[in-house]
């Protein structure tokens, strides 16, 4: 996994409350069994005139022109900017994976869904949540100011308005440590099996339905 | 001290707590499906890890099936290659599969309980939201993504934050005519979509109790539209009867034992939650969404709201953008609204008691002349021919439903059963975001007798008339 430290970059405002999985990578792209090449169909019917498919070329579709990922001033962007309850449905990994091959990879919202505020932690991007109130200020600005960029600190848990404002989030320590070295927590697990069989050892004795 | 259901479960799952908090939680159930597994088995083959305990999970294709013509196999290539990757996949890592022409085979909340392969105090993960249902069975359930499932794999466990807790009572008597369905919408509607996120939920309460365990199946289901991390409902009579004699589940001495530890499943009386929501079940009026999110949702008696009742800029932004993509306007009677097609399926109300309930209403009617197209589809290969024993298809096909083969269907459209834009349908599934149920499509969430009554209909029609003429 990329890991993720410190982030400066343009910021994408997507003002819309309870944006589910369902908008962020349609079921269609489902059906792909890989991990990569989700990023051209990130948001596929806000983005897009006609109904993408799997593994089409989209650089001759025709595109929403007022939908803000369209917009030439947020070309590149590598934030985003969302409202509550972000990632809201499915626990399709497909969005974080669309999110991250579109090259976003800091979301900054009030709340996000609990599945999909997880599986971001496991593909290297890092959801920020911040008030109502300091959300409202990046929206602001970000309109306002052609090229706006943030940076984003992980390690200082800060986020960085150009003018010098600083915002700070939570998050929590392992996820921190996890995201900040890129670690295959798979592997920091299994340095506990020792545990986990012991655990299933006692287990069986006590509930063996659970083992037939 | 004194323990709620969900304290009870969790801590006999506890292998270790880390030192920032969380806990490394064993896992005792994972199902699977073609749609989000693909990529943790690859995931496993790069690192070279084996499945740490094959019996903990089993596979069962459902999303991508096609629900017709089966005998053609699965026509869309990409669907194709899933599914198989699937069977590939179970062959390989050595992982039980119901696949496609096993009478078993069908949506995996519909499948675990049936196969007995959920049992009260498990815990239990699949790569999907709507795991969320198993918690019906005092289960802790959840939906994970799929760098989880490949955790699970691998280590028989996850990483967890314990959630904060709540409880949310219905006390009183369900009307009559109101469902599991209708209480979950109704709950939605009051706490909102955000308003369980970071907890687990337990439903309690008289009303809950009278629930049979399909329609606490319903509820569970659709917690996760509540944002929750989980629902649950505490052991009693009803749950220990739906579990014996399952195929999976335990059996003579095994079973005393098991039983003697699933009897002391429910919360002390004292114990604690950081939430307790209460509600009266003599409020609840059958329910049909309205808008792109299951929270925008209005009793049958009322109408579409009125964008000056929202509760800020950003809600009536929302409503705004509902009402356009759905094709409706403010101040709409529920019951004026007519569909094109209708849907009466999905792991939230695919099961045997939904589809009695949805053929009382239809026998001896027609589906009205405006209805497109008007299809059941089972939850199961069992559910299937359980119907079928019933005589409910022969009541369906009468009034011209079409009968179909398992599967999820039209609940997310993606096989062939999709609606086309535009198009409006009376849907007994759990979600109406934009696009759900095909590009452009627009959902309303209703229950099964309700969707029956609107497919004869041609709209929506409070159901409690209904059972009064009948
Ligand atoms: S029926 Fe619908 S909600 Fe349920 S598992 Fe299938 S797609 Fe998901």
């Amino acid at each position: 996994m990329q890991a993720f430290t410190k982030l400066e970059g343009l910021v994408v405002p997507l003002d819309r409350a309870n944006v589910d999985t369902d908008a962020i990578i349609p079921k269609q792209f489902l059906k792909s069994i890989k991990r990569t090449g989700y990023g051209p169909f990130l948001f596929d019917e806000w983005r897009y005139e006609d109904v993408g498919q799997p593994e089409m070329d989209c650089s001759n579709r025709p595109i929403r022109k007022d939908f803000v990922l369209n917009q030439a001033r947020f070309k590149g962007a590598k934030i985003m900017l969302a409202r509550e309850n972000f990632g809201c449905g499915s626990s399709r990994e497909h969005a974080p994976w669309a999110i991250v091959d579109y090259g976003v990879s800091c979301v900054i919202a009030p709340s996000f869904a609990d599945i999909f505020y997880n599986n971001c932690f496991k593909n290297g991007i890092l959801p920020v949540v911040l008030s109502d109130a300091e959300m409202d200020v990046l929206f602001a600005e970000t309109e306002a100011n052609e090229g706006y960029k943030l940076s984003v600190d992980l390690a200082a848990q800060t986020v960085t308005t150009p003018s010098g404002q600083v915002f700070n989030f939570e998050v929590d320590d392992f996820r921190k440590h996890c995201l900040f070295n890129g670690l295959d927590d798979i592997g920091l697990t299994l340095q506990q099996a020792d545990k986990i069989k012991a655990y299933e050892a006692k287990r069986k004795v006590d509930a063996p339905w659970l083992f037939a | 001290m004194a323990k709620t259901l969900f304290e009870k479960v969790w801590s006999q799952h506890v292998v270790n707590e880390n030192d920032d908090g969380s806990v490394l939680l064993y896992i005792d159930r994972q199902l699977v499906h073609e749609v989000t597994s693909p990529q943790a088995f690859e995931g496993l083959r790069i690192a070279g890890r084996k499945p740490w305990r094959t019996s903990a999970s089993v596979a069962t294709p459902d999303h991508n099936v096609p629900t017709t013509g089966l005998e053609h196999g699965i026509t869309d290539p990409v669907a194709k290659t899933q599914v198989e990757a699937l069977d590939s996949n179970c062959e390989e890592f050595g992982i039980t599969e119901f696949k496609m022409g096993d009478i078993r085979q069908g949506i995996v909340h519909v499948v675990g309980p049936e196969q007995g392969l959920v049992l009260p105090g498990m815990t239990v993960v699949c790569g999907d939201s709507h795991t969320s249902t198993h918690g019906a069975l005092a289960a802790i359930a959840t939906g994970i993504g799929t760098s989880e499932v490949e955790h699970v794999l691998a280590t028989q466990t996850l990483i967890q934050q314990k959630p904060t807790l709540m409880r949310i009572n219905v006390s009183g008597d369900l009307p009559e005519g109101i469902t599991g369905k209708d209480v979950a919408l109704y709950i939605i509607g009051k706490i909102g979509t955000a308003g369980g996120t970071g907890y687990a939920i337990e439903f309690a309460g008289s009303a809950i109790e009278a629930l049979s365990m399909e329609g606490r199946m319903t509820l569970c289901n659709m917690t996760i539209e509540a944002g929750a991390r989980c629902g649950m409902v505490a052991v009693d009579d009803k749950t220990i009867a739906y579990v014996k004699g399952r195929p999976f589940s335990p059996t003579g001495e095994v079973w005393d034992k098991a039983e003697a530890a699933w009897r002391k499943l429910y919360s002390d009386a004292d114990a604690r939650f950081d939430k307790e929501v209460h509600l009266n079940a003599a409020d609840i009026v059958p329910q049909v969404s309205w808008g792109t999110s299951p929270e925008m949702v209005m009793p049958i008696t009322g109408s579409t709201p009125d964008l000056s009742d929202a509760k800020d800029d950003v809600q009536r932004e929302g409503w705004t953008r509902a009402f356009e993509y759905m094709g409706l306007n403010e101040n709409t009677p529920m019951q004026d609204i007519t569909v094109d097609k209708v849907f009466i399926g999905s792991c939230t109300n695919a099961r045997i008691e939904d589809f009695r309930a949805a053929a009382s209403i239809a026998k001896g009617y027609k589906v009205a002349d405006n209805i497109k197209l008007a299809m059941v589809v089972p939850g199961s290969g069992l559910v299937k021919a359980q119907a079928e024993a019933e005589g409910l298809d022969k009541i369906f096909m009468d009034a011209g439903f079409e009968w179909r083969a398992p599967g999820c269907s039209m609940c997310l459209a993606m096989n062939a059963d999709r609606l086309g834009a535009g198009e409006r349908c009376a849907s007994t599934s759990n979600r109406n975001f934009e696009g759900r149920q095909g590009a452009g499509g627009r959902t309303h969430l209703v229950s099964p007798a309700m969707a029956a009554a609107a497919a004869i209909k041609g709209h929506f029609v409070d159901i409690r008339d209904w059972n009064a003429k009948a």
